[in-house]
């Protein structure tokens, strides 16, 4: 997959922009998960949070993990693809720019002008704070959220123009010409195809995200510019899945290139693999009334759909992905190191958060399982366990330390496995005893609970701190080609 | 409980394919072989575990959506209920008027908003979530449910709505026979 002898040499600017991402989104998943655990530990009653503090730090826990998701996804994507394609570096300064000011006025909003709407800020509630929050600083975060949806806009149109100027259309580059004309013609890479199945997706979402945002922004100020709950709910949630699955679209790619050369085997980009990408490209967008199953108004049609997509949603990580994954490593005598083991683990996070994610699809269990801690629970497990090993196996991969692997990696490496299971796991345990999500205080028979979670979230914390601070000090070793 | 049902199918689940990837890790470290034996016998085990997820899938789509909780919401008044007009402020449930509630009776809860989002889950006397549904400014959806046991039930926001969410309990008392 990787051939690296037809690379071009990275531009100072390219490796420097690609450098400033990856810090910036080590040091900032630091900072959010300190944000999670002391939500965990203040609900544990372990220390004392007022209410109005916690939505604070939940609103920016949410925001921030899913912007800086989304920011070192893009990153490993451009990295890979631009081995393909010719990508402007330019944009990429230019979206870390609006992310950063969006950034500014989203913690001004939250931390200063008191925001604590949430992450999907769900219209009405912008507006009907009773007092807790003003215009300006919900104004704030959305207008911060919409300029750091302008900037990854800017970023995906550059990437489409690029694929579509080498490869003539996007059908081509989903390799749809392969798949069903039955073209002898190669393939396309793998990140080429994972790119194109993101833009599509992406540039929809973020389309979506920005409309739902100018219509709550345009209601703050004028309010008798009436607004659907029930529209916004449906392009929140559409743009909010969308977005925070393509992360690890994006973030997968760094396998496909990495674990190859591992195992030193190749993975091959074939129909079955062009099939899985074009039917995930349709799943990730169709599947998003599952969020809605519980808005018993929405039409039936679409809310059993959401249920179907759910399961179908599932196929191409569990039988292409990561069975390919497993297939590449059987018996391949790969070296494991904190590259191999955290692309590999990656592998295993995404692929068994799928399970809880995908029963919690099912209406009848959705009934009593959403918004409870259960939902939490599959999504920290594909996002600490797989989609945050695949950002750090990448950056130590690119920092070189991959070879330099050593005890205290390897142990650091089992610490964070256990603790991103068992916070995966804590919450589900709740999720089983119907704790609800997002409350600041819970009752005294949930507290244990909490207990339990507070301490592998600092263990994953400690961990991704030893990772960050690891994959800093290594970066004057950092290759990049 | 289909709480348990879920918790001990997705630990199977999650431990079964735990299992397949310490496998495939530590068969790393044993004999290397060639690779398109391994991609042979891989497509083909792939091929058969597809069509068990799809064939699976499709049994259980077709059994857990013949009975799914939106009829009440869309006009099915076939089954005789207590109806309980309920509406979500911030941060209280107002519960109408209605008749005594005894164990077993079937109860709709008839669910909107007044100001922001909110969701109401039905929690049985252990605390454990019997059901729920979305309570939204300008829409009304109606929840159905059992109550099969006497005692003390709890109405919880399911849905973050501001400062005092949490707090934001009721309660029905559900009579003995």
């Amino acid at each position: 997959m990787n051939n690296s002898t037809a690379i071009a040499p990275l531009p100072g600017s390219s490796r420097t922009a690609i450098l400033v991402y990856l810090s910036i989104s080590a040091i900032v998943f630091v900072l959010m998960m300190v944000f999670g655990t002391v939500m965990r530990m203040s609900q544990a009653t372990w220390i004392g949070v007022n209410p109005d503090l916690f939505y604070q730090i939940m609103t920016a826990h949410g925001a921030g993990m899913v912007g800086i998701s989304g920011l070192a996804g893009s990153v490993v994507m451009w990295y890979f693809l631009r081995r393909y394609v010719d990508l402007t570096v330019g944009i990429l300064w230019a979206n870390l720019g609006l992310f950063l000011l969006g950034v500014v006025l989203i913690l001004g909003g939250i931390f200063l002008g008191g925001y604590a709407g949430g992450w999907t800020f769900l219209f009405p509630l912008p507006s009907n704070s009773m007092g807790l929050w003003g215009v300006s600083g919900a104004a704030s975060f959305l207008i911060g959220l919409l300029l750091i949806g302008v900037g990854f806009l800017l970023l995906y149109l550059d990437v489409a123009r690029a694929i579509i100027a080498k490869y003539g259309s996007l059908a081509r580059s989903l390799g749809w010409p392969q798949l069903f004309a039955k073209s002898d013609a190669e393939c396309p890479p793998a990140a080429v195809v994972a790119a194109s199945m993101v833009l599509i997706v992406n540039i929809a979402g973020i389309l979506a995200g920005a409309v739902v945002l100018v219509l709550i922004i345009t209601n703050l100020f004028v309010p008798e510019f009436e607004v659907n709950p029930l529209l916004t709910k449906n392009l929140t949630y559409f743009f909010g899945h969308v977005f925070i699955n393509a992360t690890i679209y994006q973030a997968v790619i760094a396998v496909y290139e990495i674990l190859p050369e591992y195992a030193k085997r190749p993975w091959k980009v074939n129909r079955v693999f062009l099939a899985a990408w074009s039917a995930s490209t349709v799943m990730v967008m169709a599947v998003y009334p599952h969020h809605l199953l519980m808005d018993f108004v929405m039409p039936t049609w679409a809310l059993v759909m959401g249920q179907v997509f759910s399961y179908l949603g599932g196929f191409p990580i569990l039988v292409v992905t990561a069975f390919g994954a497993l297939t590449l490593v059987y018996r391949s005598g790969i070296k494991w190191d904190m590259v191999s083991g955290l692309l590999f683990l990656s592998m295993f996070g995404w692929a068994v958060g799928v399970i809880p994610a995908v029963i919690d699809g099912t209406i009848a269990v959705n009934n009593i399982m959403h918004n409870t801690m259960w939902v939490p629970g599959h999504f920290h497990m594909y996002l600490t366990v797989g989609l945050v090993s695949m950002l750090f196996g990448f950056k130590f991969y690119v920092a070189n330390l991959g070879e330099k692997t050593s005890g205290l990696d390897k142990v650091a490496f089992w610490l964070f496995a256990v603790g991103g299971v068992g916070l995966s796991l804590t919450f589900l345990l709740s999720g089983y005893n119907s704790v609800p999500r997002r409350w600041a205080v819970h009752l005294p028979e949930w507290v244990s609970y909490s207990g339990y979670a507070s301490v592998v979230s600092a263990l994953v914390v400690v961990t991704v701190i030893y990772f960050a601070v690891r994959f800093i000090a290594g970066l004057k070793g950092a290759r990049l080609a | 409980m289909i709480q348990d049902v879920v918790l001990v199918l997705t630990l199977v689940l999650m431990g079964a394919l735990m299992a397949v990837f310490i496998v495939v890790a530590k068969s790393a470290s044993t004999e290397v072989v060639e690779y398109a034996p391994v991609q042979k016998s891989a497509y083909s085990i792939r091929s058969k575990f597809f069509w068990v997820l799809l064939v699976a899938s499709l049994i259980i789509t077709m059994i857990t959506t013949v009975d799914l909780p939106y009829a009440a919401t869309h006009g099915d008044t076939s089954v005789a209920a207590i109806e309980i007009d309920v509406e979500g402020r911030q941060w209280f449930w107002a519960l109408g008027e209605h008749e005594d509630i005894h164990a077993g009776d079937t109860v709709v809860f008839n669910v909107t908003a007044s100001d922001v989002n909110h969701g109401i889950g039905i929690y049985d006397p252990s605390m454990r979530m019997l059901g729920q549904t979305q309570a939204m400014p300008g829409y009304a959806n109606s929840l159905r449910l059992t109550l099969t046991d006497p005692g003390t039930y709890k109405l919880l926001c399911m849905e973050y709505c501001g400062l005092a969410h949490h707090a934001m309990i009721s309660e029905i008392e559900v009579l003995g026979n």
